[in-house]
């Protein structure tokens, strides 16, 4: 007993001791960490703490440059734009989250299956994809959304479906090279089950590329629902949300308003940034490889 | 001619400075072969590349000089080494399709270099290329300007890439692993064919090689590298007979040669007596005409035509031949990992070919038939520890949990000679040989009856193959193995197996006691391949003739 | 026939079970999902019954097969369905604006190679550098910019604080006249035309949109060009050039160059993929006439048959630039066609 507990602390040790390994070796990593959960917090918390309702109109405040009270300014309507954009915070992540949650879970199925045991299910596989790929992609996401309906949910699953191959084309490939590789053999010898072979021994290698497809997809899905947003579909005012403030503010950076649309504009860039810069921290982490 | 002293490289890393060759000093004359042996991580190609100033970013020359026809190479201007490089001295490399321009004809990259040496204008260019061509003795050698690499065989581009060092008549030639990666019979020809070309044109070579006997054939003299220093240098007959340096000395005796017992290619000291195993009379495994057919692109492709062998109790099997021979398909058909076209594999009386691949993991013989793959870090997933591989098995086919599995894990590992605090490694924190012998634990957790080693020292140094090769003949009495041990070095099988088959083309050429196939081949393939190993002088005999002769000097 | 002759003849037969994939998602965002097409076909004005009259006219009680024999043979004929908000066959309305966008893409992606692929090949042979780290900043900040974003910020700063740029309201200012047209390109037609003061109105109306364009698209191929370079020269085949003596322009361009530009090319079906989402975002935000902010005024008004339109048209040219990469591919690399499995 004292042994197993002993065994998993060292574990646990070891897996904490990496982490700040891989925190403190690169120091962008340890940035992009910290501002994701700078993200996270606002995402949580945001609609708690901001100082004023996102959603109050007061024409008699409207586009007020940014001062001591109104940190972003006001927008046209004389609501505020800090409270406004660190609110969107939660729908914007959300958004992206939930979209690559489903294309990561459904890609890594499809592409491990393909992968793994080739032929007719491979060939299938591949012209599916080939032909969601045919479409320019935030085209294809555009078309969804005007079908299905011009809602929220419709954007996470646009966003998912397009985002899906990429998935399931890495790690069709990343299994696909390992499927021959000594250790699946030897998996195989040692009593592993085809599936138990692919799921324990084979995926998880896949895993290290899968972390910086995820971090940069994370970047793309918030640009796309944003992109989507900004040309009208999806989330509709007055809901705060970064694509639709920016295009709400695009009409009056003509006439010297910028900060209706550079805040919530900079917010966007920030979150695609952080997610940018995390990935090769997240591989680093899964990637045993990195542990000296 | 070429004159080194004290040369130094070291490259930059991001753990600081790392000196890779640490002041090695050598001579080189007109027309002499020089061999610089050693094994991996020696600082061996190193130096070849700092001779060529073709360092990878971050290496620098640290010190010491190079002196070439009385111009220091390791501080000439860039401009002079551009003349120097291709036409004094030039080099062939390891990986020879790698080392050509994939999407380039071979004929216009030959062009390329005569014309940036001035030996060749357009309107020639094409034809000096097909005479250098011609001049590596490549047949057709008009065809073979027009085609790319990947329309060569490796042979064939190692060739190509030797006519392209030869083209503007170098006086030097640096052959760096030129047959590394080829097959022994290939070897022997591309060998033969540097080593007289060379003589002809009066020029001086240097072999770099991990293979001491390659070495000792083709060159006049031996350098012997270890962490980055020359530690002996001496003509090469003398090196092999009478090494005075411990290291050489243990490479000397690591090399597999005719006529050396398994236990001499350990040093001295570690050479305890081997206990002999028994060969039983019952068949443990019967193979019975097997075939293998893969469906190809140009119609079916034969890989395995119909073969049948015995495997008794206790005995082992070398299975022998070149790549593409069909020993790999064979030993996955045995291991059951493959299902064959047709044929029967018994096994302990019953045919275990009837059962496909995929239902035998779930048959409790499972664990009677297991396998040494043949790159040990590939073998291992990156993403295990040592001990979670060796326990993989048993996890999964035994009820052996908790601290029993912790101590049968340790038992294991030190019957495989891993000390058990490396268990908790992973393997790219293991070396070479460490990750052999976690390879060979985890085959044999189960304490199969059957094990298959699929050229288990193929990429290990010799002297850590002679520690595995040693193991694994003890294991063998230790637990009452049979063995099939996969090769494509005859010499290394014979020291291992009481028994020798040898493929060719998916067929068996020759089959019997290992004595006999090696002293009285009757194919004549079995003969080609006995002829291309690389011959070292013999070291019982020439070592006493050495050491008769000294003490007679003294 | 040839190997090459082989590969390109399959490459064209590759593209079809796409088109036909292509055609059939096409088909299903239009008919087969959830919501009721002939409320969007009748327009946002419509009541029941012309509801029911344009379900009986569009086919839409029929078996959904027949609907697609119906919808192929439709396509077959040019036939897109009239946009609601113009009047006029949606066919004839992609044409008129396709110049528009083709020409900006053009100009973005000009652009964009002409400096991602020397500031790849700089920082790959300069790695650790200045070049190389300038390089890093731009393809991390470049992935992170939305277009429209970017678009916008260019505006304010070159349009309303420094007056350089002209009002971002489309391709021309409404001082000039269109030139007159020829091939819908106005740079290329004001040429035609001999007018150099449309000319240079038709440029200074393209920089900014090109600028946010190329900005979008530099990151990716600067990142390939880099990372195929560096693999390129740590390459055997670079050694043995080396060896031989071969010049550094000669080792570097003829054969490290060479080799990378093949991962860039097929990286730039990707690109392309990402400009043609992207053109619709920059378009809005120029008031571009193009077909991108033909599909947003068409997705405001509900008009169906316009959107529909819009995304198989993109898919079409989308598919075409793959087919000319694959192709263009297939005459750079030799091993295309051959063994390679």
């Amino acid at each position: 007993m004292t042994d197993i507990t002993q065994i998993s602390e060292r574990k646990q040790n070891s897996a904490f001791s990496h982490l700040t390994y891989v925190l403190r070796e690169n120091p962008v990593t340890l940035l992009s960490f910290a501002m994701f959960g700078l993200f996270i917090f606002q995402a949580f918390f945001g609609a708690m703490l901001v100082p004023f309702d996102p959603l109050a109109t007061n024409s008699a405040n409207a586009l007020q440059p940014p001062n001591a009270t109104h940190w972003f300014g006001t927008d046209n309507l004389g609501r505020d734009v800090f409270s406004r954009v660190v609110v969107a915070t939660r729908l914007d992540l959300t958004i992206s989250v939930l979209a690559v949650a489903i294309s990561f879970v459904i890609g890594s199925v499809l592409g491990a299956v393909a992968g793994y045991w080739g032929g007719w299910i491979d060939g299938v596989l591949n012209r599916l994809l080939d032909t969601i790929m045919a479409f320019p992609l935030f085209v294809l996401a555009m078309g969804i959304v005007a079908a299905l309906g011009n809602t929220v949910e419709n954007i996470i699953y646009a966003t998912a479906l397009i985002n899906i191959p990429f998935y399931a084309r890495l790690v069709r490939a990343e299994v696909n090279i390992r499927r021959e590789a000594g250790f699946a053999l030897a998996a195989r010898l040692s009593g592993n089950s085809h599936i138990r072979t692919l799921a324990f021994h084979i995926f998880p290698n896949a895993l290290p590329p899968m972390m910086v497809q995820i971090s940069l997809n994370m970047g793309w899905a918030i640009l796309n629902a944003a992109g989507l947003s900004f040309i009208g579909l999806g989330v509709r005012p007055p809901t705060p949300e970064w694509g639709i403030m920016v295009a709400e503010g695009a009409n009056f950076i003509i006439s010297g308003h910028w900060w209706v649309a550079v805040f919530p504009g900079l917010w966007l860039m920030l979150a695609v940034f952080t997610f940018n810069l995390m990935g090769d921290g997240l591989r680093d982490i899964v990637d045993p490889r990195r542990r000296t | 001619m070429l004159s080194i002293k004290d040369l130094a490289v070291s490259f930059t890393t991001r753990k600081g400075e790392v000196e890779a060759v640490r002041g090695i000093s050598f001579d080189l004359a007109k027309g002499e072969t020089l061999g610089i042996v050693g094994e991996s991580g020696s600082g061996k190609s190193v130096t070849s590349y700092a001779l060529m100033r073709i360092l990878d970013a971050g290496g620098r020359i640290k010190a010491g000089s190079a002196e070439y026809d009385g111009q220091d190479l390791a501080v000439a201007a860039e401009r002079d080494m551009l003349n120097i490089r291709g036409r004094e001295i030039s080099m062939i490399f390891q990986n020879p399709r790698a080392a050509l321009n994939p999407i380039r004809k071979v004929g216009h990259q030959l062009e390329d270099v005569l014309r940036m040496h001035a030996q060749a204008v357009a309107s020639d260019a094409k034809r000096k290329a097909i005479e250098a061509l011609e001049a590596v003795r490549i047949r057709d050698a008009q065809a073979r300007y027009e085609a790319y690499p990947f329309e060569l065989s490796g042979g064939m581009c190692q060739r190509v890439v030797f006519a392209i060092a030869l083209a503007c008549n170098p006086r030097l030639l640096i052959a760096d692993e030129p047959t590394t990666g080829l097959d022994i019979t290939t070897q022997k020809a591309v060998m033969d064919l540097v080593r007289d070309l060379t003589r002809d044109r009066n020029m001086s070579s240097v072999l770099i090689t991990h293979d001491l006997g390659l070495a000792a054939e083709y060159c006049d003299r031996l350098a012997v590298m270890k962490d980055g220093l020359i530690v002996e240098t001496g003509p090469s007959a003398e090196i092999f007979s009478a090494p005075q340096h411990a290291y050489t000395r243990k490479l000397v005796d690591a090399t597999p040669r005719p006529g050396a017992q398994l236990r001499n290619l350990l040093p001295a000291e570690q050479r305890t007596p081997l206990t002999p195993h028994t060969v039983g009379e019952k068949p443990l495994f019967e193979v019975k005409d097997l075939f293998k057919t893969y469906a190809g692109k140009a119609g079916p492709v034969h890989a395995v035509k119909g073969i049948s062998f015995s495997v008794f109790e206790g005995q082992s099997v070398g299975l022998v031949g070149e790549s593409g021979c069909g020993k790999s398909t064979t030993s996955s058909m045995l291991v059951r990992l493959l299902d064959p076209t047709s044929g029967q594999i018994v096994f302990d009386g019953s045919d275990i070919a009837s059962i496909t691949a995929d239902e035998f993991v779930r048959d409790p013989r499972r664990s009677d038939v297991q396998m040494v793959f043949q790159d040990a870090t590939d073998s291992l997933n990156p993403r295990d520890t040592a001990r979670r591989a060796i326990s993989d098995p048993i996890l999964r086919m035994s009820k052996l949990r908790g601290s029993a599995l912790v101590a049968r894990v340790e038992e294991l590992a030190s019957l495989c000679g891993l000390p058990t605090n490396l268990l908790d490694r992973f393997p790219h924190q293991l070396s070479g040989g460490q990750k052999a012998r976690v390879g060979i634990a985890r085959a044999i957790a189960l304490d199969p009856k059957f094990l298959i080693l699929d050229e288990p020292t193929a990429a290990l140094d010799v002297s850590i193959q002679a520690v595995v090769l040693n193991l694994l003949a003890d294991l063998r009495t230790r637990l009452g193995m049979t063995y099939l041990f996969v090769s494509h070095d005859l010499h290394v099988v014979r020291l291992l197996c009481d028994y020798v088959i040898v493929m060719q083309a998916g067929e068996i050429v020759e089959q019997g006691p290992a004595h006999k196939v090696m002293d009285t081949p009757q194919h004549p393939y079995t003969r080609t391949l006995l002829s291309a190993a690389p011959k070292p002088p013999n070291i019982e005999s020439s070592s006493l003739v050495a050491r008769v002769e000294r003490a007679a000097a003294e | 026939m040839s190997g090459p002759a082989r590969a390109v003849g399959s490459r064209l037969l590759q593209t079809i079970p796409v088109i036909v994939g292509v055609v059939v998602i096409s088909f299903i965002l239009t008919r087969a999902l959830p919501g009721d097409p002939a409320v969007y076909f009748a327009g946002a004005m419509a009541d029941a019954e012309s509801i029911e009259q344009v379900r009986r006219e569009l086919g839409l009680d029929k078996p959904l097969m027949t609907q697609f024999v119906v919808y192929v043979g439709d396509l077959l004929r040019g036939d897109f369905g009239n946009a609601v908000s113009t009047g006029q066959p949606v066919l004839t309305d992609l044409a008129t604006r396709l110049p528009a966008s083709l020409e900006l893409t053009i100009c973005a992606l000009v652009l964009s190679c002409l400096v991602a692929i020397p500031l790849g090949v700089l920082a790959a042979v300069r790695q650790g550098s200045w070049v190389d780290h300038l390089c890093r900043v731009i393809v991390t900040a470049g992935v992170s910019l939305p277009t429209f974003f970017t678009g916008i910020l260019l505006v304010y700063v070159f349009y309303y604080l420094l007056g350089w740029a002209p009002a971002p309201l489309g391709r021309l200012d409404f001082i000039y006249l269109d030139p007159p047209r020829v091939t819908g390109f106005h740079l290329i037609d004001s040429v035609i035309a001999r007018d150099a003061e449309t000319f240079w109105a038709t440029a200074r109306q393209l920089i900014l949109p090109t600028i946010t364009l190329a900005l979008f698209t530099l990151a990716p191929i600067a990142r390939m060009t880099r990372a195929a370079m560096l693999q390129a020269l740590s390459s055997d085949y670079i050694r043995t050039a080396r060896a031989a003596g071969l010049s550094r322009r000669k080792v570097i361009f003829g054969y490290g160059l060479r080799n990378a530009l093949l991962p860039v090319v097929t990286t730039l079906g990707m690109v392309f993929s990402f400009v043609l989402g992207a053109i619709v975002l920059v378009e809005k935000v120029f008031a571009w006439p193009g077909i991108g902010s033909y599909a947003v005024e068409a997705l405001i008004a509900s008009d169906y048959a316009a959107v529909q339109g819009f995304v198989l048209t993109m898919a079409l040219l989308f598919v075409v630039l793959n087919l000319v990469i694959d192709l263009s591919y297939t005459l750079i690399d030799p091993r295309v066609g051959f063994g390679a499995k």
